[in-house]
């Protein structure tokens, strides 16, 4: 097991670099400019002079190989300054991964900025269609077929193929418009401080949680229930049921415990999709997370931005890779790492 | 075509087919099985009622979708107008059609590019052990891209290029599709793989190799009929992600554009109207949900008919 | 199995029942939405004058102000961004000497007084410019304003390596010098009519040296401090900055009039789009004025309609207009299409153009009848109404303001007259003599190619045009290119439009500022697109009239504000009746702001933002 998990972070590394690589490639083919946002009126010149100014003149290599060193020297030593509060090196002059788009802001900075109201409502929309999916899956297998399990199953394909921008505006529309029960607009400079400003914030949460719950419980009821099915019809449950145990026993006992491996899996590959945002969602109430910096970036060809988160979602995506590994060996004692 | 063929020399194995004509084969087996199925069957009705709706419709139903006519804005459910119109009066019926055979093109043509190199990858590694290592390490690659914004990025940058080699319509259409096949193919390619692997050690195909079979005849004779349902069952899914991944695209000002109707993108444009004309967002919603559940149906159904373990 | 028979209609049932949810919610707004139209355009003008008067009772004692920009401020500094949203976010902190108000008028922010000729503000000679600042005048750090600040500001932003998007406005500038603390000296190269661009509106206001002073060419770029949170002399200072989210404002105690601004916050949150931040302020009242509402016309009617807020236009100078193409752009002609420059006097040919005079003409469209009768052909009104709603007028000008510069003498284009238009052309002979329903002019079928941007207006006019041109007999094809190859301005793409290889094509253009000097200047002979000059050139429809590039070298000698008019206005009509362009669209902006919402002067001349100072709230 442990050689297993060192194998498998060393083979990471490669991966990650040519992730990073293949990022950088098709940021570099980018047809677009920085200044390609700003208005007409402004001389050609003026714009070489922005671009000249941001670095783009560069070649290739040189930028990935500056952008590789600002991110995985820099940036951590940075973090490491921060975290500790010491000073290493000349700190001033170190240079960041910056956002060409606000003239200089770390992209880092950036991230942690936008990460708390991404976690808030992507994370808790997940947390939540979670517990509500798992158990929803598993009655629906066992009470297969009762008007229980169509009803949710139709809930279920109709949350899966509604658009969420479309189920957003259904929501502010009854919900801000008509009955005034949210807000529409999701305050980020709001502090949770005393009991009126949580209230606040779990007002603000309310829609896009549920819009985006009401997404996500859709596709992981459907795999819990086929996954308990599959288990309903092995030999072992069969072998239960004749040496007389109660349903219930059989159900908790047994199968649920088989048929949730898979699905713990699923909920941890899942997880970096957190990070990556509701792009969609984030816009209709204006959560502004993590999903609309990064589509802001690509509309404004704001590469440093794109190219480093794109790259920390891919970092997370491999790491929860591992993670999904590691816990389907603990959870299932017939795999074997080897 | 299945179990049995191994058993016979190869020569035979056409000649024994003719003789029992009606024998019993997979598909109709699968066919038994999926009329058994009610969601399923239902989903394949209404799947097969909005193709043909959308193929023939247009023939019988002659409104130019982009005929503006201000007079004729805003209209309910009208015998001229069954659908109602717009707030330019352009037909809304004829533009759901219309729509329709482009979202469904995008769904149908990205699941083929998917399924097409998802199979491929999902058999080479499955099958030729010198190839499974590096093929599988480029799927987990792959599948540690994160999708969504690389798909932004990519239609992003491209976008222009193939707008003007192909036109506006055609180019776009292209790079969509391309991009949710291309970024799509990895979980097919891992279900062939471990499809192939299981199959690969059946004894049928063990007599194929003793008798001599050559490698991609058993590839292609052996292998590939018995990992087909794994393969129809994503690639029904796929279909349905890719519809859904247009109407994101549509929303993010990324589809196709705003003069191509697609179901996406009148859900989208329509969507600011839900208030004052409900229609000219219901039938496009309702469209794509239909379809989608259509689609989720079937394939629950195929995956069921085609796995002889459920079979009762 | 019983069950299982059930299952289709029990899904069939569930689905009608979330339709019956949906529908139900739907149609109870649309009942008043019809009544809410004639409103939008009562409104503004007369909310505008009680804002000097009413006065708010002290600083920062009110409430949170909410602002909702669908784009998200990205910088507070305008210099290193052209976009409105972070224009207008630095509009809140930052100010020029002086600004222009809602009718396109100056007024002085930082200076007594306008400077002019007859208050010796402006050399007789035109050669320079000198601004007195007000006494007094804090930053929000305490400091003075000084007249090295405005000097700074200058080298700021003429420094090469800053990449200062406003340089235009300190296009001709000798030398910026401080002759006292409050005393600043423009110098220019050569006489300058109308001086007024520097140090004047949103685009170029002073930055304080102290804080900027490392700040100036490559460094620009990175003094992220300096540039999310500006120093200024304006009513709010910046007190937080998320990128691309939202910024927080409070006010600056150092503010010159003592009890404003009103609001003790200011929050300028980004984000969504216009059709949710016209909801938020009229329909949810979360926020108290939503910014650039590029919203269908009945949507908006209908939000308006719930009575919460209200919308407000603003219009500069832009014009959606069709560009005639005066040269022939037959794909036959290959590399020779669409080259060439159509001189209204046959004996004329300007200088470095000899050999592309009246070459390659076009077929039909140098007549200007008939270029009349295709305008007369059009409703201008349904296109407005229609497409635009609030954000757009019908126009028959060029140039249709500031108010000075109109000119009353074309208005007779904003009646449709088909009727008119089939007998303009039977007058001049262009009839359809083969009997295809397509007129012939000199044998010539009147087919016409007609291109514009990607978007989903422009080809909504394209198509209502389309089928009125077909009523007088022209056929049109149409054709759209994507915004950034149309207005890319790649001289290896045929699509741009400059290069103009179609018969008539649309986009929006306007004058800059209020002075339309340059605008004008866009149809000199000297400016004709061609491959003389990459097709990069402004007079894109090959026109050149030797009495308009007269009239222009008279305007460009003219001080005096109402001879300018005039002489504009001559030329403006020229275009017109020359059939040079056929303006469609007099484009403004769409704003709108909570009726609690007190102060608000829309501006389409300077940031919408620029007497936020004055706003208030009164419930």
């Amino acid at each position: 097991m442990g050689t297993y998990f060192v194998r498998r972070l060393l083979t990471a590394i490669p991966t990650l670099l040519a992730i990073s690589f293949v990022i950088f490639a098709i940021l570099d083919l980018a047809p677009g400019d920085p200044t390609g946002t700003l208005p007409p009126q402004i001389k050609m010149e003026v714009r070489e002079q922005i671009r000249k100014a941001l670095g783009l003149d560069e070649p290739f290599h040189v930028r990935y190989l500056l952008w590789l060193k600002q991110f995985f020297i820099n940036e951590p030593l940075n973090i490491i300054e921060q975290v500790f509060n010491v000073q290493i090196g000349d700190s001033s002059n170190r240079l960041r991964v910056t956002s060409w788009s606000s003239r200089g802001k770390p992209v880092v900075d950036l991230i942690v900025e936008r990460t708390p109201q991404t976690l808030w409502v992507v994370g808790f929309a997940y947390l939540l269609s979670v517990l509500i999916a798992i158990p929803l899956g598993v009655v629906g297998a066992v009470r297969q077929n009762s008007i229980f399990d169509q009803i949710s199953t139709v809930m279920a394909v109709i949350g899966y193929s509604v658009p969420t921008f479309f189920t957003g505006l259904l929501a502010i529309v009854i919900f801000s418009v008509h009955l005034k029960w949210f807000p529409s607009v999701y305050n980020t400079t709001l502090k949770v401080t005393d009991w009126a400003s949580f209230v606040a914030q779990i007002k603000q949460m309310i829609m896009p949680v549920a819009v985006l719950a009401f997404f996500q419980t859709a596709a992981l009821s459907r795999y819990t229930r086929s996954s308990v099915l599959d288990n309903l019809k092995q030999d072992y449950v069969r072998t239960a049921y004749a040496k007389g145990f109660r349903e219930h026993y059989v159900v908790i006992r047994h199968v649920l415990r088989n048929s949730l491996i898979p699905v713990v899996t699923l909920v941890a590959l899942g997880i970096p999709q957190i990070f990556a945002g509701a792009i969609i969602t984030e816009q209709i109430f204006r959560v502004n997370g993590l999903g609309s910096l990064l589509i802001i970036a690509i509309q404004s060809f704001d590469i440093p931005v794109v190219q480093t988160t794109t790259f920390i979602f891919a970092v997370l995506i491999v790491a929860f890779n591992l993670i999904a590994d590691i816990v389907y060996g603990i959870l299932d004692p017939r795999i074997t790492y080897s | 075509m299945s179990v049995q063929s191994g058993t016979a020399p190869a020569a035979n194995i056409e000649l024994t087919r003719e003789l029992k004509k009606p024998h019993r084969t997979l598909w109709g087996d699968a066919w038994v099985q999926f009329r058994r199925n009610r969601l399923a069957m239902f989903g394949l009705i209404i799947l097969v009622l909005l193709v043909l709706g959308i193929l023939l419709g247009p023939i019988f139903y002659r409104v130019d979708p982009e005929h503006i006519d201000i007079t004729q804005s805003n209209l309910g459910l009208t015998a001229e107008h069954p659908f109602g119109t717009d707030d330019l009066g352009r037909d809304t019926l004829a533009r759901n059609l219309y729509g329709g055979r482009i979202s469904l093109a995008v769904g149908v043509v990205a699941m083929l590019i998917a399924i097409f190199f998802g199979t491929t990858i999902g058999l080479l590694s499955g099958f030729f052990p010198a190839l499974d290592n590096p093929l599988m390490r480029f799927t987990d690659m792959m599948l540690a891209l994160p999708q969504l914004p690389l798909l932004l990025v990519i239609i992003m940058l491209f976008r222009d290029v193939l707008r003007s080699a192909f036109g506006p319509e055609v180019g776009i259409f292209m790079l969509i599709v391309f991009v949710i096949g291309i970024l799509g193919w990895m979980p097919t390619a891992r279900v062939v793989r471990g499809s192939v692997l299981s199959v690969k050690k059946k004894e049928f195909v063990e007599a194929a190799v003793n008798i001599g079979v050559g490698q991609s005849a058993i590839l292609r004779r052996h292998i590939l009929p018995n990992v087909l349902s794994p393969i129809i069952v994503s690639a029904t899914l796929s279909v349905a992600s890719a519809i859904l991944t247009e109407s994101a695209l549509s929303f993010l000002g990324l589809g196709f554009p705003p003069d191509v109707p697609t179901w996406g993108r009148l859900l989208f444009d329509g969507k600011d109207f839900l208030t004052f004309t409900p229609w000219v967002v219901i039938w496009p919603g309702l469209f794509i949900s239909l379809t989608i559940l259509s689609i989720n149906f079937m394939g629950d159904g195929l995956r069921d008919a085609l796995d002889p373990r459920m079979r009762g | 199995m019983e069950i299982r028979k059930l299952k289709p209609l029990g899904y069939l049932a569930l689905l009608v029942m979330a339709l019956l949810v949906l529908a139900a919610c739907a149609p109870q707004p649309a009942a008043p939405a019809q009544e809410a139209a004639p409103a939008e355009e009562a409104a503004p003008a007369e909310e505008a004058a009680p804002a000097e008067e009413a006065a708010p009772s002290g600083r920062g004692v009110g409430d949170t102000l909410t602002i909702l920009y669908w784009q998200a401020a990205s910088i507070a500094n305008p210099y290193l961004s052209g976009g409105t949203k972070d224009i207008d976010a630095a509009a809140i902190v930052l100010e020029p000497l002086a600004s222009f108000d809602e009718n396109g008028e100056m007024v002085p922010r930082l200076v007594e007084e306008i400077p002019t000729i007859e208050n010796g503000g402006v050399s007789e000679d035109l050669m320079t410019i000198t601004w007195k600042l007000k006494e007094g005048i804090l930053w929000s750090d305490g400091t003075p304003l000084t007249a090295d600040d405005v000097v700074f500001t200058y080298e700021y932003c003429t420094n090469e390596e800053t990449g200062c998007g406003s340089l235009t406005q300190f296009n001709s500038i000798a030398s910026v010098e401080a002759v006292d603390a409050q005393t600043v000296k423009i110098t220019f190269e050569n006489p300058k009519p109308y001086p007024y661009e520097a140090f004047v509106g949103a685009t170029a206001p002073i930055l304080q040296k102290a804080q900027f002073e490392n700040c100036v060419g490559a460094a620009a770029q990175t003094c992220t401090e300096q540039n999310l949170k500006p120093i200024g002399t304006g009513p709010y200072k910046v007190v937080d900055f998320k990128v691309n989210d939202v910024v927080v404002y409070e006010p600056n105690e150092n503010y010159r009039e003592p009890d404003k601004p009103y609001f003790s916050q200011v929050v300028f949150k980004g984000g969504g789009d216009a059709a949710a931040a016209a909801r938020a302020v009229l329909e949810t009242g979360e926020a108290d004025y939503a910014w650039n509402l590029q919203v269908e016309p009945q949507i908006l009617a209908s939000m308006e309609a719930a009575g919460l807020g209200q919308v407000v236009t603003a219009f500069a100078t832009h014009v959606e207009r069709l560009m005639i193409n005066k040269t022939n752009p037959d794909p036959a002609l290959g590399e020779d299409r669409s080259v060439g420059v159509y001189v209204t006097d046959p004996d004329y040919c300007p200088e470095g153009f000899e050999g592309y005079c009246n070459v390659n003409n076009h077929p039909f469209l140098t007549d200007a009848k008939v270029v009349k009768a295709l305008s007369m052909a059009i409703d201008r009104n349904v296109i407005a109404e229609q497409l635009y709603g609030a954000a757009g007028k019908a126009v028959c000008n060029v140039l249709p303001a500031p108010p000075r510069y109109a000119s009353p003498n074309n208005d007779d284009c904003l009646v449709q007259d088909i009727d008119g238009a089939n007998a303009l052309l039977d007058e001049i002979g262009a009839v359809d003599s083969d009997g295809d329903g397509i007129r012939e002019y000199n044998g010539v079928p009147l087919k016409i190619l007609y291109q514009t941007s990607t978007n989903s207006v422009r080809q909504k006019t394209q198509a209502l045009i389309k089928q009125w041109w077909e009523q007088i007999g022209v056929s049109t094809e149409l054709r759209n290119i994507d915004a950034a190859v149309f207005f890319g301005g790649d001289p290896n793409s045929p699509d741009t439009y400059g290069k103009f290889y179609a018969d008539v094509e649309m986009y929006t253009n306007g004058a800059t500022g209020v002075d339309p000097q340059i605008y004008m200047s866009n149809w000199l002979c000297s400016e004709v697109s061609g491959p003389w000059n990459n097709w990069l050139g402004n007079n894109v429809p090959r026109w050149c009239n030797p009495d308009y590039d007269a009239l222009f070298d008279e305007l460009s000698a003219t001080a005096d504000l109402d001879k300018r008019a005039e002489l504009t206005i001559s030329m403006n009509d020229m275009l017109v009746q020359d059939g040079v362009m056929v303006p469609l669209v007099h484009r403004g902006s769409v704003s709108a702001y909570s009726n609690s919402l007190k102060g608000v002067r829309m501006n389409a001349w300077d940031s919408e933002m620029w007497n936020i100072a004055d706003w208030y709230r009164e419930e």
